[in-house]
């Protein structure tokens, strides 16, 4: 019994630490991001502004919006930056370990049960299925993404000319090229209609309201 | 040990560009995984796609610690999860500080319009190529025909039932198994 009592004890301790806050927190919410990051938006909201307190709403809103302006899973650079906020460097570190670890684990386990049972043909036949659901996933992700990003014609033509690049010169062009060729188009566009940039980020303000409900599972 | 190098570099190179979520990296991860360094096939990499789109957790990070794993154990996984954590990580220490200013700066507007149109392109492109390589429709009618419910069943379950990806995957599991075995 005593030793229970110290571990409790001990855990009220570490409790007191916001570094291993920052970490539990994460560790907690991580198991609930399946499909990755818009589920898990408002989870972590609950967790850093009403239960923990860390945020404010309005600095939440921030952290939100620089998470998607910086590259990777909206998720994990929430995660980051709410506690490079709290506690610096080590704060980010603690925060990302947290979110990070169960999904590493779990896909781990999931690699290596796939590895053992891949050739049994129950199997075999279940992915032939999910493999077609998992195209339905890619195919929803690229109209969720294509309602935000496709906002007029030049948008539409920088699109549709990745894909043609991504077609026919992907075995000598490297995607990578694409997406900074894609970004020198936005400027070029953007510097030429200063005007347009304005309208479509209104649209846009309009539209992420709209989509408020964060039914969003892709990204 | 260069291997692992390799991983985390190559990983350090699709998280520095990964705009726009998991399955618009689809053809970049292919390009480099499959194509360059061969270290899956490219049948390998599809069932990754899938494990890592029923996982929770971030697409493209679950796809490189598969990857890492399948290609050297432990330590690759590791490898390849720091290398596409890496870029987001040191990025927000920057933007976090400069974050204000770069808002409203026009460069970096347009640029951000530029990328998000490119990377809707990528995704439409992942269909295409997973498509391609599954061979999803096709061999004969019967299986067109089948895969096309499956498609069109899961894409109403999602995206206008807003059922949980994760019910729908497992729901078509079964599905495949009493079809297809």
């Amino acid at each position: 019994m005593t030793k229970i009592k110290r571990l409790f004890s001990f855990w009220e301790k570490l409790e007191k630490y916001t570094l291993f806050q920052l970490f539990v927190s994460f560790l907690k919410i991580s198991p609930s991001s399946f499909g990755g990051g818009y589920a898990l938006i408002p989870i972590i909201e609950k967790e850093a502004v009403q239960q923990r307190k860390w945020l404010s709403e309005r600095e939440i809103a921030d952290v939100f919006a620089l998470a998607q302006s910086a590259p990777g899973a909206i998720a994990l650079n929430s995660a980051i930056f709410i506690g490079y906020r709290m506690k610096g460097k080590l704060g980010a570190l603690a925060a990302l370990s947290g979110i990070i670890l169960p999904t590493f684990l779990i896909m781990i386990v999931l690699s290596l049960l796939f590895l053992q049972v891949h050739d049994h043909p129950k199997v075999e036949a279940a992915f032939t299925a999910i493999r077609t659901t998992i195209l339905a996933l890619i195919v929803y992700a690229a109209l969720k993404m294509g309602k935000q990003a496709i906002v007029n014609y030049a948008a539409m033509i920088i699109c549709i000319a990745a894909v043609l690049a991504l077609y026919f010169f992907s075995s000598w062009l490297h995607p990578i090229f694409i997406i900074v060729l894609g970004a020198i188009a936005g400027i070029a566009v953007c510097s030429r209609h200063s005007d347009e940039l304005q309208q479509t980020k209104q649209e846009e303000k309009q539209q992420t309201a709209a989509q408020d409900d964060y039914s969003d599972y892709m990204i | 040990m260069m291997e692992l190098l390799q991983l985390f570099i190559t990983f350090f190179m699709i998280g520095l560009v990964s705009f726009g979520g998991g399955y618009a990296m689809i053809p970049l991860m292919q390009t480099e995984v499959v194509n360059r360094y061969q270290w899956l096939t490219l049948d390998q990499f599809t069932d990754v796609t899938a494990i890592a789109g029923m996982s929770p957790g971030p697409i493209a990070v679950n796809m490189a610690v598969s990857i890492g794993y399948m290609h050297k154990q432990l330590p690759g996984a590791v490898a390849a999860t720091l290398g596409i954590i890496g870029p987001a990580f040191l990025c927000i220490l920057v933007l976090a500080a400069f974050y204000k200013r770069m808002k409203n700066n026009r460069y970096w507007q347009g640029s951000m319009f530029g990328v998000r149109a490119a990377v809707t392109g990528f995704i439409v492109y992942s269909a295409i190529i997973f498509t391609k390589n599954n061979a999803l429709f096709g061999a004969n009618m019967w299986y067109t025909l089948s895969q096309l419910i499956i498609f069109g069943g899961s894409f109403i379950a999602i995206a206008y039932l807003k059922k949980h990806p994760v019910y729908v995957i497992a729901i078509s599991g079964l599905v495949g198994i009493a079809l297809y075995s």
